[in-house]
């Protein structure tokens, strides 16, 4: 009674339901993980630049190295993830070798293939992938996503996309539920996604795996917005370690995402905290990473 | 949150500030028990039972003291109030933590020890069949980055093992399991838990 199985997709999918109502922060090196941890994050993300640095930067954006990596896992009891490029099976296979602990095939990070993301369900260690549609959504769970984060815009501290993607998701998710046998038919050609997921969505009016929000959330008010359209958790990646006063901040994001429909305790933890990141809006980008992936 | 007063059969509160309590409310939902989120001291008005779910005990554990319901809770357990604790849940009712926070603090419900994280890490996280005691055919179980048991107390009952390590005890009132018992939709366990409260 001893046989035991390994990375299946229960326990993939376990580790997301895990991190349900908790805040995942962006972190550099292990002195920002330990900040994180000490604010009560749920996990931390190891990359080497948060997207804000990315977008000044310019250029190719990669994996981290291991080692930087390792030294992130060596401070932190959280889980660790770690992002690699969109379709780069290679950088998932050496980040699962670091015993990551869940990773993000991520549209940060320069793209490596233009037509397939990463068969994920050939990996042990569980995946998140961005989506800002039901369509993307679905492919990616149909590929072994574990997780599912709406995109937003990573690295402008404007929270408008992440909206945008949350409530283009969860809409269509409402719509299936209303929809009768046959018009699922039609849902799942429109959406580009397989017929199975769409007629589960219509059976118990959820996504199959969890829902998380990504990409420009920085205040604690923004948690408590992604929340309160229907996220199941928070990513905060630039929103923290680009503001003035990171610890406090993070551990106010952290309330915000717990006690997200308490305008009470909201106000209370939204006080003096400093000045947010300064952000950016969206005519003012040249690169939507969001539009990177299908 | 109001709960008609004169409504029969226990109210089940699931500490809510994180983790997987929205599952663990959903099977309460499959059986008919009543059953409500705690994030805040006024939630536990009415409540016979808590069930600390899993997620990360460390956030859990932080979010105790900033919502004020340490005190509180660690009052209704004193008294005597039955616990179900799950995983992260199961580190929060543990006499003793191994490899936790210096700054984490549990409830000392359970006198057993236990390793924070002591499986290993998620590559290493698993599922299988567990024979529990009182139940007819075997569990089954999904274990997420598990504590694992090291030190059992003599007056604890073992309830399940897994390769000899004690998976599911109970000391008293509070059981607690290494395991995910939400993560299925086998709800015998939730069923055992509440049967105990009808019994009472």
């Amino acid at each position: 009674m001893s046989s035991e199985s390994t990375g299946t997709f229960p326990v993939k999918r376990g580790l997301a339901e895990m991190m349900k109502g908790g805040v995942i922060m962006d972190v550099v090196n292990p002195e920002q993980a330990k900040v994180a941890e000490d604010a009560g994050a749920v996990a931390v993300m190891a990359l080497e630049r948060v997207p804000a640095d990315i977008r000044v930067d310019g250029g190719v954006a990669r994996m981290s190295d291991p080692e930087m990596i390792d030294g992130i896992q060596a401070v932190c009891s959280i889980p660790v993830m770690a992002k690699v490029r969109i379709g780069h099976f290679v950088e998932a296979q050496i980040i699962q070798s670091l015993g990551v602990d869940f990773i993000d095939e991520s549209e940060v990070l320069t793209p490596a293939d233009e037509a397939y993301h990463i068969d994920k369900m050939a990996f042990d260690v569980p995946f998140v992938c961005g989506a800002t549609n039901l369509g993307e959504a679905l492919r990616r769970i149909s590929e072994g996503a574990a997780m599912i984060r709406s995109k937003g815009e990573a690295g402008t501290g404007n929270v408008v996309e992440a909206v945008r993607h949350l409530r283009s998701i969860l809409g269509d998710v409402k719509r299936i539920t209303q929809a009768d046998e046959a018009e699922l038919f039609g849902w799942a050609k429109d959406l580009q996604a397989p017929l199975p997921l769409v007629q589960e969505i219509a059976q118990t009016g959820k996504l199959p795996v969890p829902l998380f929000c990504a990409g420009g959330l920085a205040t604690p008010a923004d948690a408590a917005l992604a929340m309160q359209l229907g996220a199941d958790a928070v990513f905060v990646g630039s929103g923290i370690f680009k503001s003035d006063d990171p610890s406090p901040r993070a551990k106010a994001i952290v309330e915000a995402t717990t006690h997200y429909q308490d305008a009470d305790i909201l106000a209370k933890v939204s006080r003096g905290l400093g000045a947010p990141m300064t952000g950016i809006g969206m005519d003012e980008i040249n690169v939507k990473y969001a539009e990177r992936g299908w | 949150m109001n709960r008609s007063a004169e409504s029969p059969g226990p109210v089940v509160g699931v500490l809510a500030l994180q983790g997987a309590f929205s599952t663990h409310l959903d099977r309460l939902a499959s059986l008919n028990v009543k059953a409500r989120p705690v994030t805040q001291p006024e939630h536990l008005k009415g409540v016979d039972a808590l069930i600390l779910p899993g997620g990360e005990s460390t956030t859990m554990s932080m979010l105790l003291d900033t919502s004020g319901l340490r005190e509180p809770l660690g009052d209704l357990f004193v008294d005597g109030m039955p616990v179900f604790g799950t995983c992260a849940g199961m580190i929060l009712c543990a006499s003793n933590v191994l490899d936790g926070r210096p700054d984490q603090r549990g409830f000392d419900l359970v006198d057993v020890t236990v390793r924070r994280n002591g499986y290993g890490r998620q590559l290493d996280s698993f599922e299988t069949d567990l024979n529990v005691a009182g139940l007819a055919s075997p569990f089954h179980a999904v274990f997420i980055r598990a504590p694992r048991v090291e030190h059992v107390g003599a007056a604890v009952d073992i309830l399940a093992t897994h390769d000899g390590v004690p998976v599911l005890v109970r000391d008293g009132t509070c059981t607690v399991a290494a395991f995910h018992p939400e993560l299925t939709h086998d709800t015998r366990l939730h069923e055992l838990f509440v049967a105990q409260l009808n019994g009472n």
